[in-house]
């Protein structure tokens, strides 16, 4: 981690836009209940992976020149192991919700 | 160049390196929460559904509120980021004001969230009813505790600032605050993304 690396308003401020947009899209489909289905999930989705990479690069300032490559690598490992696990377990419990019924 | 300087410099360089592991240490610790709360949204998900005849996530979940929630969140976050770059500019009056603004937002943030507890366990929405509710109490909950944390982490980094001002390692301990703050904002997008706007619909 860098602390010397150039963080000025507008970047901070650019990250907040844009995570204010990001929230907005999600929300305002649900409560207006524009559309319906596995599209809202997909959006939803979308957004919120958008959100993180947002949130990661223009506040935790992760970028891939000035940031040390340890960091990254954990992030990358903590970012597999949360795939395998999460990904995993929900594919057990589903196919075990179908078969039970 | 006298003795003096050669051997403070070599401190400094000490100092500084010492410092680095340490946040490396942090970002290790903050991944390894990733993975905690990675795993108590995949209960959470395989729950959701079973409100065992009990409130379902339709009748306890108010969209207003979690906007609230978010924004208050979200706002925290930029003004913890005003708050960093005022310490990079080694204004110290700037960093404590900055500090007390996402306190005060961090301390909204967890009055909602009560309020919220509090209104659900009144309507009989307790933990205990269903396998939804533990899950969502211990998601929600963890995340609170945390930002609870950050908020006591704040109070400390206020007094030392203004203690010891803003030497070296009060440098890296406040910016080692600021990742944890944006963190438990990156589990929030996860939480609305995840709980409530699926949980309304």
């Amino acid at each position: 981690m860098n602390h010397t690396a150039e963080r000025s308003l507008t970047t901070y401020l650019t990250g907040f836009v844009l995570a204010v947009i990001l929230t907005a899209i999600p929300f305002a489909l649900v409560w207006g209940g524009l559309l319906t289905g596995m599209a809202v999930y997909i959006v939803i989705a979308v957004a919120a992976i958008l959100q993180v990479i947002v949130h990661l690069v223009f506040f935790l300032h992760i970028d891939l020149k000035s940031t040390p490559s340890e960091n990254l690598f954990f992030l990358a490992f903590a970012a597999i192991l949360i795939c395998i696990m999460v990904g995993g377990s929900l594919w057990i419990m589903m196919d075990l919700h179908h078969r039970m019924t | 160049m006298t003795d003096t300087t050669v051997s403070g410099n070599v401190l400094e360089h000490e100092e500084k390196k010492s410092l680095n592991s340490r946040e490396f240490g942090f970002w290790v610790y903050l991944m390894t929460d990733a993975i905690i709360f990675a795993l108590l949204f995949a209960t959470y998900v395989v729950l959701s559904k079973n409100s065992a005849a009990g409130p379902t996530s339709k009748d306890v979940f108010e969209l207003s509120h979690t906007a609230g929630e978010t924004a208050l969140l979200l706002l925290s976050s930029l003004t913890f980021g005003i708050a960093t770059i005022a310490m990079t500019a080694g204004q110290t009056l700037r960093v404590v004001q900055w500090l007390l603004v996402t306190l005060l937002l961090g301390l909204g943030f967890l009055a909602m969230e009560l309020i919220e507890f509090h209104g659900m366990i009144a309507q009989g929405a307790g933990p205990q009813v269903s396998g939804f509710l533990s899950a969502f109490f211990t998601l929600i909950g963890t995340h609170g505790l945390h930002v609870a944390f950050g908020v006591i982490g704040i109070c400390v980094m206020i007094g030392q600032v203004l203690v010891k001002g803003l030497s070296l390692p009060v440098r890296s301990r406040l910016f080692r605050l600021g990742l944890f703050w944006h963190f438990l904002d990156i589990v929030w997008i996860g939480i609305f993304s995840v709980v409530y706007l699926p949980g309304v619909m």
